[in-house]
């Protein structure tokens, strides 16, 4: 089953929507602006009717999987159920309908609500204050680390190095480059932690930060947080956190008296904003007193109850987007906290541990685990002797598991691990499913050992199988080297790409 | 499951966790039931002025739009908005398309080659164009010319220090200018003249980047037109609510030549073993997933559910819908123009000057009237004197399809 494009759908004789006329005398475009100022021709839109419209995307609805279908295992991205509260909150008019340009007294409503959500990040992280204006965990990391650059600048030292595990997401090195500053990578022991010894060996005065996941991207505590932090302090750098694992330990221990100077926090993964297919998130980043004076521009301020946008601060970092952030997303996330309470949250995070654990063990004889558990949140396996012994691959594994009716763990990252498959199943999910799910990995397992190759061409029961990524790249190349003009990453009306 | 597992208790499986750090609760108040929670978000909500569509004049980057009942159709479908990033392509293939859609869509507004899979805004849009400029050219300048939204420039300040990219604002390109950039109509309103930025940017050997509005593009000639190598912009008007400033969507277009240094998701045409068509994440090698600090960008997500959006309003729309939302907004904006021009003491900021469906007024006591037309029920002028010195007294005024002929007679007679 495959859906034409909307432009193969489009039909010349639709005529399009009927929408309000002018009903003043105002002058057309034509007659002030010269011709050269206006558009010739006009943009190739599809014309479509609302019910081809409609009908279409219901086609294009259902070749997607989604976590209102079925359970994402995806490690470290945190795929808990949606909430649909969430969503009537966010689409009510008093917060949708607000002008980012209305005046402070006409917002109080929408300030109070960032207020109340900052103090409660706070108190979930552990920190002084919080800006809640990036759009992104990766926008939250560039926000992080130019605040510790901007504090460390104000103390007259110019550090150029940041700190990386290899065991760390890529955000984390691409975020420290965009900066300005230079990467420098830590290794892991064979525990699976970060190695205290080639740390304090990478640790100088050109030191400006450490960045770190806790648990790390193996799903694993690191035991010498302590330790890391006071070595780390000692230099004089900062230890940043990378909230993607914030989902494993609010109500069990806090980044801040952990001793991170910095946290960012995915809201779309640990307090339930939805994913959308790949966006819109938010980021919010909170920070230790130190760095509170560089938060970027405007900070939400109260006094006597009163609720105001602060755009004077000489020393901000500036801004890092327009506006106040994702606030669409920060009224899902404050409407989740809100339903869940301290109480609900702690339960959460020691459930999603607990469903990471049980899964664990429920995969122990089918896959390898290359360090010794309890884990937290999530967990990594190994496919590595299946792919030496049956030419069985990680990829093969999650491709198989589609025809399976789930999705595919995360697979080869963390990088540390060879044929990495990472698992993360949240606290939304029954214990059927996540035995469910340990059914079907055993299931591919023991198919590896009898007919590896029928995995290989798995999936078979989804509008596609697997897609020759080799092939789309050589027409792709041909395209940008200007050999061709099939444009393979959009569509072109057939009459306009002769050849 | 403990049993399972093989412990005795939750505390056995956070043993990793030092005693010292351990809480007893979170100091938060306990949870509720959704008839409480919603009481409480409503009550919130409610503490807010929600101005009617049609008598909401104020623009500056955000604007009132007729959105179609299809577009929430579209989005509030769950298996769109609670997808993950479409990294299993054969079972995200409806999400994969929606985006080939969306760069299509972009591409032929912009009349460029390439769009990526949507940014997070218009302002880091410009950003993330700026420092493919910064890469391309090995430039560490770039020009911003006219009057640019001031908040994108300050994002464009942010994200320059981090690469040590200078921003310059006015004034001739030369040798070390990696881009210049400009908008069109620019922050105030204005139409800029882009040939000749265009031309100026390409005889220093600098890019040009165009930030343009997409919905103006039915009307005004595309970037690719002018001879533009990227255009950015913000694609709120395209479907999405104002929702106080976000989530929008920012886009990204440019020339084939500089494909390689796009930041972001970028979507492709791919075949399965038996032929059959499909759709996956492309030229990841630009990615912070491949690449680590070698990337283009750090980014990671896109705005996927809000390209979405823009996507159903451009397909509802198609090319004449949009023009006629264009023109219907041009009309307006140029009779509301002409009236209040006609007010004692009002005059037109830049008479000189052309303008679409914004344009900027200099009028006696502006603070005043902004708080005359706020009694009356009206979202009027936006004062951009707070960014603009040289602009005391200057208002904006922006007039789209919901402001019907009556509103904008509410308009003047709040001024009687």
């Amino acid at each position: 089953m495959t859906e034409p494009l909307s432009f193969e759908l489009s039909r010349p004789a639709v005529d399009p929507p009927r929408l309000p006329d002018a009903d003043v005398s105002g002058p057309a475009p034509s007659d002030l602006l010269p011709k050269e100022a206006l558009r010739a021709k006009p943009p190739g839109l599809p014309r479509l009717s609302e019910p081809e419209i409609m009908r279409h995307y219901s086609r294009l609805a259902s070749m997607n999987y989604s976590i209102s279908e079925n359970f994402y295992p995806l490690g470290s991205c945190t795929m808990k159920y949606n909430p649909v509260v969430n969503e009537t909150a966010a689409s009510l008019p008093g917060f949708a309908g607000l002008h980012p340009y209305q005046d402070e007294d006409t917002v109080q409503g929408a300030l109070e609500l960032m207020w109340r959500l900052e103090r409660a990040l706070c108190a979930i992280v552990g920190v002084e204050r919080v800006t809640l204006q990036p759009a992104a965990g990766a926008h939250g990391e560039w926000t992080a680390l130019r605040m510790i650059r901007a504090y460390q600048h104000s103390k007259g030292e110019a550090r150029t190095e940041v700190l990386v595990p290899d065991s760390a997401h890529g955000t984390n090195p691409a975020s420290a480059a965009l900066s300005g500053f230079q990467v420098v990578e830590v290794k892991s022991g064979h525990d699976g932690r970060i190695s205290l010894a080639d740390l304090e060996s990478k640790l100088s005065p050109r030191t400006s930060a450490l960045m770190l996941t806790n648990p790390n991207t193996l799903g694993l505590f690191e035991r010498e947080i302590l330790d890391i932090a006071e070595l780390v302090h000692s230099t004089g750098a900062m230890l940043y956190y990378d909230g993607a694992n914030l989902n494993a330990f609010m109500g069990i221990c806090r980044p801040g008296d952990m001793g991170f100077d910095a946290v960012h926090m995915n809201l779309h993964k640990t307090f339930t904003p939805p994913h959308g297919g790949g966006g819109p998130g938010a980021g919010p980043v909170g920070v230790k007193a130190e760095l509170v004076p560089f938060l970027p521009m405007p900070t939400v301020e109260r006094t006597n109850g009163h609720l105001m946008l602060d755009h004077k601060r000489p020393q901000s970092i500036g801004r890092g987007r327009s506006f106040y952030g994702n606030f669409g997303m920060l009224v899902r996330a404050y409407t989740y906290i809100l339903a869940m309470g301290g109480d609900g949250l702690s339960q959460a995070s020691q459930d999603a541990v607990l469903s990471a654990n049980y899964r664990r063990k429920l995969v122990e004889d089918d896959l390898e685990m290359p360090h010794d558990g309890p884990c937290m949140h999530e967990f990594v396996a190994s496919a590595n002797r299946l792919s030496h012994e049956n030419g069985v691959r990680a990829l093969d594994i999650a491709k198989a598991l589609l025809d399976r009716d789930f999705y595919g763990p995360t697979v080869y990252f963390p990088l540390v691990v060879p044929e990495a498959i990472m698992v993360e199943p949240t606290e939304t999910e029954s214990k059927a499913t996540l035995e469910a799910f340990a059914r079907a990995i055993k299931d591919i397992v023991a198919q590896a050992k009898t007919n590896p190759q029928g995995l290989h061409d798995e999936p078979k029961n989804l509008p596609v199988g697997r897609l020759d990524d080799v092939a789309a790249a050589r027409r792709i190349n041909t395209y940008l080297q200007g050999q061709s003009e099939e444009p393979v990453l959009r569509w072109k009306a057939p009459s306009q790409s002769p050849g | 499951m403990l049993e399972t597992i093989g412990v005795g208790s939750m505390n056995d499986l956070l043993v990793d966790i030092p005693q010292s750090l351990r809480l007893e609760s979170l100091q938060l108040p306990d949870g509720l039931s959704e008839y409480e929670t919603m009481a409480q978000v409503s009550a919130l909500a409610g503490r807010n002025r929600v101005y009617p569509d049609r008598l909401t004049f104020r623009g500056g980057g955000v604007y009132r739009r007729f959105i179609p009942a299809a577009v929430a159709a579209v989005t509030s479908k769950p298996e769109f908005y609670t997808a993950y990033t479409p990294y299993q392509a054969e079972a995200s293939q409806g999400t994969l398309q929606a985006i080939y859609e969306v760069q299509t869509l972009i591409a032929e507004l912009t009349a460029l080659d390439v769009s990526n899979a949507s940014l997070y805004d218009g302002a880091t849009a410009v950003a993330e164009a700026a420092m493919m400029a910064f890469v391309h050219t090995g430039r560490n300048e770039v020009l911003v010319s006219g009057y640019v939204h001031p908040e994108y420039v300050q994002v464009l300040r942010a994200f320059g220090e981090g690469r040590g990219i200078k921003v310059r604002k006015g004034g001739e390109p030369n040798k070390k200018t990696a881009a210049v950039i400009f908008q069109q109509p620019d922050f105030l309103g204005l139409l800029a003249d882009p040939p000749a930025l265009t031309a100026a940017a390409h005889a220093a050997g600098a890019l040009a980047i165009a930030c343009v509005d997409p919905i103006s593009l039915a009307i005004l000639a595309p970037p690719g037109e002018y001879g533009a190598d990227i255009a950015v912009g913000e694609g709120q008007q395209l479907g999405l609510p104002p929702s106080y400033g976000g989530p929008h969507v920012g886009f990204i277009a440019c020339r084939r030549e500089l494909v390689r240094r796009l930041p972001g998701r970028i979507v492709g045409e791919a075949h399965d073993a038996s032929g059959r068509r499909g759709y996956a994440l492309v030229l990841a090698a630009r990615e912070q997933h491949i690449r680590r600090e070698k990337a283009t960008s750090n980014i990671c997500t896109n705005h996927s559910l809000c390209a979405l959006a823009a996507s159903v309003y451009l397909t509802y729309m198609g090319p004449y819908g949009l023009r006629q939302v264009a023109e219907v907004s041009f009309r307006r904006a140029h009779a509301l123009a002409e009236r209040l021009a006609a007010l004692p003491g009002w005059e037109m900021a830049f008479p000189e000057r052309q303008f679409v469906s914004e344009f900027p007024m200099r009028v006696p006591k502006a603070p005043a009237v902004v708080k005359k037309f706020a009694r009356k029920g009206i979202l009027g002028g936006l004062d951009v004197h707070r960014w603009f010195r040289e602009l005391k007294g200057v208002l904006t005024f922006t007039c789209t399809e919901v402001n019907d002929a009556r509103a904008l007679d509410e308009l003047v007679a709040a001024l009687e």
